[in-house]
């Protein structure tokens, strides 16, 4: 590639998914009406007082733990003072010199560098602020706050990320383990996940970093990658023809694809930060820190290399299923209803991740799915049957495997009476083919299961057609014969 | 079938008389008969009267209701009307208090003679031209004034006990955590208290009483189970009185003085132990306040934008900065502005380290002198509440630091987060004095048991020698 090594360092913010705000007891619903979550604390009333949601410090103590960063048992709730017209107390309460957690990583294949592992600076807790809206009133700004006071956990990652294809995989990676913890959502159509991002190039080998510029407003992982993209080749640009990178925040736009400086702010902010007198050091015990620990559900690594083992799954189908916590959830259930476990595989890689792509959930429960493998194993339905049965199910889900199989008249007939019956139609309807057939012809055995399956609209078993065939195929020779 | 005037009633009527008659002490921003007469209509139709009932309460302008403006005597307040109570306001009221006067105070409690209220000082009861002390001139004003029994006013430095010492009435200011602060209009956060003001400190210790125990709205409280109103002491024996030398400087007013001599002789004679001691840091007490105090009620005012409630003012360029610019430059006087810049330079990045750490160092050093002292066998502290009697008005305000050396024995306790008590100590030239009471934390019962044994015996009108 090129002598020029790029450096990137990710801020992300997470929504901890908690019922309530981070300092008061409003709902942090998504997508309510503006201003009908507000209360005198997260309006900042004169004389409110913030007190912290033990929830979102579970949460975010559980998120911590998952990325292996020591939780402190001390840790200080600060103000950062600023004046914007979304920020109801003219301060954000966040967490400085004392975060709660620090010193965790996440690791990663990545396509250039094999395996990759990211330091994780901190993780701390702290509100988010409220929402201005351009384009609510024409000429005019209104302020919905929401969203002030919905906690949030700021994950700071290393300078460890070496291209933007990374800088995606970690953000992939860490979604995954947060969403596995159930800490987050992570959803960034809903905002509950935001990523900043800082980016210098460097000449390779030099250890030194460069100036680093901070890109915002990316709205999709893959955007993130492009705006990086963009942003690394701006460097390059102006490094390469003699001038310098400015330290300056710029902004992705996503229909353009480039990114572009925020306004010159003539001075960098001082945000003033000092311990909040409102709030007590938040103080931990050990042995909670140790339950919670201990409390943590399976992370994503660890599930993906069991079901390896334990199912006997190959490592393609193990990664895909435990992409989402809850595609693994359901592939471990339809296992643990009966189900073989590669045949549960295929299934949850197929039909099961489509309709939960579109649908975000699980119509045709694990039971039930379980049961329609069982159908097909026992040789009632054809694979194919079974498929329009699960395309039924999952638009009524109240209704019995077998039973829609009956309905839609997909049960495979293995009867050899029956079987025989279909087998005489064909044979004696094809006298061509069959004379062929005795002339040595024998591939034409697929022709006549082919024919047989066509008669009896797919509901003849394939394996059951086969046996019959070669009988009559044989005893007609011998009749000839004789 | 007559009509029966019922207790709560008649003190609502009799109230309003006398706050008509006290209009021109300035002592009050908002109070109505009409509120007063609902208040003493809830209060009788109380199926158990509670400890307080009946009795009329006023309340410093910081410390929000829903019936009145809470304006913190400040323009940028004007009108404003909080849509919730403190919670100190329900606990009163379910015990019976009446709350329907908001009373007049140095603006966002900055000030120790309310000559920085935006909507006039308040005068002293017994001298006019002098001032009652600050910042919660109005409340002291309005007890000595004998217009209500006791009222509530909010400490982050002296606020109360200096007025009451200035005004000769009690005022007690608890520990810190003892009393939620939801609902009182924040100054300096690890500072604020609410206090009380008294005629006498049973009353005073009846008030807060109702008010203390731990708040789930507060995460400052104390878990501990509320204080109970204590049984005077018959006499001080076995107690063990400190007194320390750095509270009786040279220059110490002539009068104070000898108000002191007078204290110190009523607990020898009560059988209490006086014994001298030394609470070496407590020179830095006021330059630490100006410190810590400013630096957090820079944060706390900035949400005073003209964003979201108060008047705003669009500033010539129209823009949200000019908002800013106009609404704050006109809506805070000057010594709340003087005190957001000084906060905001302490906190600045550079300076940090040199103030604001340095002042919260200094700040745990005048809590280990006083723990100390505890810890070495003294129960109690006793010193003069200020160093003179009330001053006159326009004396100070030109002075910020003079002003600032009011609070000189006042605003150690509020940085240390101990309960202490002003109580009158007789009169020089006709002007109250104040003698103050320090306790350990949480000590507020043995304080105020000892500060009612004394009041028994002090003539608190009379003039000292």
């Amino acid at each position: 590639m090129t002598k020029w090594e790029t450096v990137i360092g990710l801020e992300v913010h997470v929504q901890l998914r908690t019922r309530t705000k981070m300092f008061c007891a409003d709902q942090t619903t998504f997508g309510d009406p503006p201003n009908t979550n507000l209360c005198p604390v997260c309006l900042g009333l004169p004389g409110a007082l913030p007190v912290p949601n033990a929830e979102a410090i579970r949460l975010a103590t559980l998120g911590a733990l998952a990325l292996g960063c020591t939780v402190h048992e001390k840790s200080v709730f600060a103000r950062k003072n600023y004046f914007y017209p979304d920020l109801p107390k003219g301060y954000q309460i966040s967490q400085f010199d004392r975060p709660l957690a620090t010193g965790g990583s996440v690791s990663f294949d990545s396509s250039e560098r094999g395996r990759v592992r990211v330091g994780i600076t901190r993780l701390h807790v702290e509100e988010d602020a409220g929402k201005l809206v351009h384009d609510r009133f024409p000429g005019k700004t209104a302020v919905d706050l929401n969203r002030a006071g919905i906690p949030l956990a700021e994950i700071v990652s290393e300078p460890d990320l070496r291209s933007p294809i990374e800088a995606r995989a970690y953000l992939t990676t860490l979604r995954q383990i947060l969403v596995y913890a159930g800490v987050s959502d992570c959803s960034m159509e809903q905002g509950s996940l935001r990523v900043d991002a800082n980016i210098s190039i460097r000449l390779a080998g030099e250890s030194r970093l460069g100036t680093k510029t901070e890109v915002k407003n990316m709205n999709s992982f893959a955007n993130v990658e492009r705006a990086l993209e963009a942003e690394r080749a701006r460097q390059v640009a102006l490094v390469e023809t003699g001038q310098r990178v400015e330290q300056v925040t710029l902004l992705f736009n996503a229909v353009t694809g480039q990114v572009k400086p925020t306004r010159s702010k003539e001075e960098s902010h001082d945000y003033r930060y000092f311990p909040d007198p409102d709030l007590p050091p938040l103080v931990l015990s050990p042995t909670w820190i140790a339950e919670q620990r201990t409390g943590l559900p399976e992370l994503p690594d660890a599930k993906r290399a069991r079901l390896e083992t334990e199912y006997a799954l190959p490592v393609y189908d193990a990664r895909v299923i435990t992409s989402e916590a809850e595609l693994a959830q359901y592939f471990e259930a339809v296992v643990d209803a009966g189900a073989d476990p590669k045949i549960a595989a295929n299934w949850v890689m197929a039909d099961v991740m489509t309709t939960f792509n579109d649908r975000g959930n699980f119509p045709v429960s694990p039971v039930k799915l379980a049961g329609l493998i069982g159908l097909v194993r026992e040789g009632t339905l054809s694979l194919q049957a079974a498929k329009r049965v699960y395309a039924e199910l999952a638009q009524a889900p109240d209704q019995d495997p077998r039973a829609t199989a009956e309905r839609l008249g997909l049960i495979q007939v293995s009867d050899q009476g029956a079987l025989a019956g279909w087998v005489d139609e064909v044979l004696t309807a094809h006298p061509a083919e069959v004379a062929r057939y005795h002339a040595g012809e024998t591939k034409l055995l697929s022709f006549f299961v082919g024919q047989v399956m066509k008669r009896s609209k797919g509901k003849a078993d394939p394996k059951g057609v086969q046996p019959v065939l070669q009988e009559r195929l044989q005893r007609m020779v011998k009749s000839a014969a004789r | 079938m007559s009509t029966v005037v019922s207790g709560a009633a008649a003190v609502a009527t009799e109230t309003g008389k006398r706050l008509a008659a006290a209009e021109g002490l300035n002592a009050t921003l908002s109070w109505s008969q009409d509120l007063l007469d609902a208040e003493a209509t809830r209060v009788d139709s109380m199926a158990e009267p509670g400890p307080l009932a009946g009795m009329a309460l006023a309340l410093k302008d910081n410390i929000v209701t829903v019936e009145q403006p809470s304006t913190c005597a400040s323009r940028i307040l004007e009108g404003y009307v909080s849509p919730y109570n403190a919670t100190v306001v329900g606990r009163l009221r379910a015990a019976g208090a009446m709350i329907a006067v908001k009373a007049n105070m140095d603006e966002f409690a900055m000030g120790s003679s309310t000559e920085h209220s935006a909507f006039g000082r308040v005068k002293h009861p017994l001298a006019p031209d002098r001032v009652p002390g600050g910042s919660s001139g109005g409340s002291a004003a309005l007890v000595a004034a004998g217009v209500v029994p006791a009222a509530l006013g909010s400490e982050t430095g002296g606020s109360v006990r200096q007025p009451a010492s200035f005004c000769g009435v009690v005022g007690v200011k608890p520990s810190y955590g003892r009393v939620s602060r939801y609902g009182l209009v924040a100054f300096g956060s690890s500072l604020d208290c609410i206090s009380v003001f008294g005629r006498t400190v049973k009353d005073a210790a009846q008030v807060l009483s109702v008010m203390s125990g731990s708040d789930p709205l507060d995460a400052t409280t104390v878990n501990r189970p509320p204080m109970r109103v204590p049984e005077p002491l018959q006499n001080l024996r076995g107690l063990t009185v400190g007194v320390p030398r750095e509270y009786f400087p040279p220059d110490l007013h002539a009068g104070v003085a000898a108000a002191l001599r007078a204290t110190i002789a009523r607990v020898r004679e009560l059988g209490g132990e006086i014994r001298e001691l030394s609470l070496p840091n407590s020179s830095y007490a006021v330059p630490t306040y100006y410190i810590i105090a400013p630096a957090e009620a820079a944060a706390n005012l900035a949400r005073y934008d003209g964003v979201r409630y108060g008047p705003r003012r669009i500033g010539p360029e129209g823009d949200i900065r000019s908002l800013y610019r106009a609404t704050r430059g006109q809506g805070f006087g000057q010594e709340v502005q003087r005190r957001i810049l000084i906060g905001t330079y302490v906190l600045s990045a550079g300076y940090y380290d040199a103030y604001y750490k340095k002042a919260q160092q200094v700040r745990s050093l005048i809590a280990q002198d006083f723990r100390r002292a505890f810890e070495s066998g003294i129960d109690l502290l006793l010193t003069p509440t200020t160093p003179t009697p009330a001053f006159k008005a326009g004396e100070k305000t030109d002075d910020p630091v003079a002003m600032y050396l009011a609070d000189i024995f006042v605003c150690s306790v509020n940085l240390a987060g101990l309960p202490a008590v002003s109580i009158p100590a007789g009169r020089s030239e006709g002007l109250p004095i104040g003698a103050q009471l320090i306790a350990p934390a949480f000590e507020e019962e043995r304080l105020l048991a000892a500060a009612a044994a004394l009041e028994r015996v002090i003539p608190a009108a009379a003039e000292v020698r």
